[in-house]
């Protein structure tokens, strides 16, 4: 990061490499339930981001030394598909991997409400299948909806996002290019509700008045992908609902001009 | 837990059908799920599949690199094929270091492909003995309900057969196809009391007794087995299921070559 | 056998409020009380679950779509037999913890070491849930009407948010379901559904099940059902 190459990062007119203005998401796509096996699970294309996300749980934790008494344990394995990048990957896990896979569990055991279900775990495995800057943002935006879908008891969903800055400017949801070759890059997590912030990291350099610019305009973005999590679970489950008013009202009406009869 | 012990009732109700010459999903003996094949799904990889196998859903990619040759191929890229069972597909998978089940997967499938010849791994060869391009398939199983042999096996090659050597990037030249000679698929039946079933679910898995993988070619010729399992054949069933293998083959060969 | 569908059909009993709720949506300005799948904050009222928003004798609850099964006290369920000690066996119950059956809690007299006699891994029993403590641990009991070790047929498995539609208004559906197929059936409350008679009527009535259980949420449900069941049996009568 920080270092200085010909790639121009921003333009002119303020516009950066893919077209894209300084406050401005990448294309993001959720699909809630789409694994037969696992208990809850969720697909999201993220820009160059493609990711599956899986609820196994609660299910009683083995081995047994691994029980609290008090709450269930959330375990999140952050993964990347060795064809997941340009260059390889070697498959397993790695201490980047390891460090993911914490700070994502810690975010989402915040909004689980883990003492209804003591010696259990629940288990969500976030598998990058395609990678492009902003993995672990868009892995832990697709596990909330995963957890939903798990019927996990939870206060709230978590949104994810990161802010940046390139060529001295406070960007939003960085890109491979700029991640690579920009000054720096956050990624933090909120509870959209309480605008808690349950994720935060931090690599390069920043004013303080930057810092703070790029969290409101982060904040604003988490609001705005909350309301595609919602969707995404809405499309899967409210069809059925609908369906059912339709009939519903078919029935009253049939009723009422039985009535008038 | 409740994954790996099958209740005696669905047991003996699944011995109960095969008798009959039926299956718990209503299929006959030699009838796959139904098959799907979705190619250059991942721009990350330099070729890529997803097969849905009923609710088996295995996604493949294909990495290339350079390397160097084996010592006793040293004009032949190399090939390596690895299955990744992640905790995702089943309730029974494991985190961790790849175990004996995955291994295997991934050594049944990378056989099909090497044995047969699938990849003219001659034409891999940049300076024999010092530099080959190297083929990576990564089999990553993401929703497990029976016979990942034959979606992972149908998945690399369906991999295969829309990988690009990225010459240019390597700056070695333009960009080209691998060069695929044949088209090799595996096909699975499992032994159920005396009943041979092809493209085991999971439910049936549970109550095999012995299990045969055939690999076989366009030419109808074999290319690869792997029995598994605690239980035998008898040389007349090994013969059926090798003949069945063949006409199965052909069909399923279609959903990579479109 | 009667009780559970008695009991699954006490919570089908009000017109369900359709609103598709997600952890985090404040559920109502009223002055309600914070039932099942919710929870307050500040005196606010929010969904924990994915779920149905339902409204019911001053409290308001959300009716999940799906999740694991939770054991209550009184439920029926359908158990396996996953592990066996010298005094009890340990039971899977679908649930995320499996419950232990004390050989007191069996109609058998069971010596101690002789478990093992009775019930083996991989048997299928009825069990009630006897009673759950605050960490959770569940224990099971066979000393009930009807309650026994299973053989014969085939056990299928639905979410458990589905098998009050399964059950019917009063046990209207699976009345329906055992008319037709001719079958014997008993439906756990943790999803496991024990059917037994001819082949052929089991699979027809999994198919129904299956059937029930991805429409589970559409109104005139049974109508559907019963027209399904109809075409079966009529196209089998022609054929034969």
């Amino acid at each position: 990061m920080g270092e200085n190459i010909d790639l121009k990062l921003m333009d002119e007119e303020g516009r950066r490499i893919d077209g894209r203005k300084f406050d401005e998401l990448r294309p993001i796509k959720i699909e809630a339930n789409v694994l037969k096996r696992a208990d809850g699970s969720a697909y999201l294309e993220w820009g160059g981001n493609k990711i599956l996300a899986a609820v196994y749980g609660p299910r009683e934790a083995h081995p047994r030394h691994l029980q609290d008494p008090t709450k269930a344990r959330v375990q999140c394995r952050y993964n990347m598909a060795a064809f997941s990048v340009m260059d390889r990957k070697r498959p397993g896990p790695d201490r980047r991997s390891v460090e993911i896979s914490k700070i994502l569990s810690e975010a989402l055991e915040y909004v689980i409400f883990t003492e209804q279900f003591p010696r259990t775990t629940i288990d969500i495995f976030i598998e990058i299948l395609q990678a492009e800057a902003g993995t672990r943002c868009s892995g832990l935006t697709a596990a909330s909806v995963a957890l939903a879908d798990a019927g996990i008891p939870m206060r709230d969903l978590i949104v994810s996002c990161a802010f940046g800055k390139i060529a001295g400017k406070v960007v939003l949801d960085l890109r491979k290019e700029e991640d690579n070759f920009g000054e720096a890059d956050v990624p933090l997590a909120i509870v959209p509700r309480t605008e808690e912030i349950v994720l935060l990291q931090m690599d390069g350099h920043l004013t303080t008045n930057e810092f703070q610019e790029g969290l409101s305009m982060a904040m604003k973005a988490c609001k705005n992908i909350y309301g595609l999590q919602r969707e995404a679970l809405r499309k899967r489950y409210s069809t059925v609902i609908d369906k059912n008013e339709e009939k519903e009202k078919k029935e009253e009406k049939k009723e009422k001009e039985e009535v008038v009869q | 837990m409740s994954d790996e012990v099958i209740s005696e009732i669905n047991r003996n109700f699944i011995y109960q059908l095969t008798e009959k010459g039926k299956r718990i999903d209503n299929r006959a003996p030699n009838e796959y799920r139904p098959i799907r094949v979705e190619k250059s799904v991942v721009e990350t990889a330099e070729g890529s599949a997803r097969v849905y196998l009923g609710n088996t859903v295995v996604l493949v990619g294909v990495k290339i690199g350079l390397g160097e040759p084996f010592p006793d191929t040293p004009q032949k890229g190399v090939l390596t094929t690895n299955a990744e069972l992640v905790p995702m597909a089943s309730p029974t998978f494991e985190s961790g270091p790849p175990r004996e089940g995955s291994i295997e997967l991934a050594r049944v499938v990378d056989r099909g492909i090497r044995e047969s010849g699938t990849l003219d791994l001659e034409k891999l060869c940049l300076e024999e003995g010092e530099k080959v391009w190297v083929v990576f398939i990564d089999i990553h199983v993401l929703d497990y309900d029976g016979n990942l042999f034959d979606a992972s096996a149908l998945g690399a090659l369906a991999a295969l057969t829309n990988t690009t050597v990225p010459a240019s990037r390597f700056e070695l030249g333009e960009d080209f196809k691998l060069p695929i000679m044949h088209y090799p698929i595996a096909c699975t039946t499992i032994k159920v009391e005396n009943s041979l079933l092809v493209d085991p679910s999971l439910e049936e898995e549970k109550v095999a007794c012995a299990r045969l993988t055939v690999t076989t070619d366009e030419n109808g010729d074999i290319r690869a087995m792997q029995k598994g399992l605690g239980g035998s054949f008898t040389l007349e069933q090994i013969k059926n299921i090798v003949t069945s293998s063949q006409e199965l083959a052909k069909v399923n060969r279609k959903y990579v070559l479109d | 056998m009667d009780n559970v569908e008695k009991t699954a059909d006490s919570s089908n009993g009000n017109k369900l409020e359709r609103e598709l709720v997600i952890p985090g949506d404040h559920l109502s300005e009223e002055d309600l009380k914070s039932g099942m799948g919710t929870y307050s904050d500040s005196g606010r009222i929010y969904a924990s679950r994915l779920g149905v928003k339902n409204i019911r004798a001053g409290y308001i609850n959300v009716v999940p779509l799906g999740g694991r099964y939770i054991p209550r006290p009184g439920d029926y369920v359908i158990g396996s037999i996953i592990d066996i000690g010298p005094s009890n066996w340990l039971v899977d119950i679908n649930a995320p913890y499996p419950a232990p059956l004390h050989v007191n809690e069996v109609p058998w007299r069971v010596e101690f070491g002789d478990t093992a006699r009775f019930l083996k891994v991989g048997d299928t029993i009825l069990v009630k849930i006897q009673n759950v403590d605050e960490i959770k641990r569940v224990h099971v009991t066979m000393n009930d009407h009807d309650l026994r070790r299973l053989s014969g047929g085939l056990i299928t498995e639905i979410s458990h948010s589905k098998v009050p539609r399964v059950i019917g208004k009063g046990g209207s559906m699976i009345t329906l379901i055992k008319r037709y197929t001719k079958c014997r059936m008993f439906v756990g409350q943790n999803g496991r559904i024990w059917i037994d008679g001819d082949a052929k009527d089991i699979m027809i009535a999994v198919e129904t099940i299956e059937r029930i259980e991805a429409e589970a949420q559409v109104m005139g449900l049974t109508d559907a059902i019963k027209a399904f069941l109809e075409e079966h049996y009529s196209l089998d009568a022609r054929v034969s």
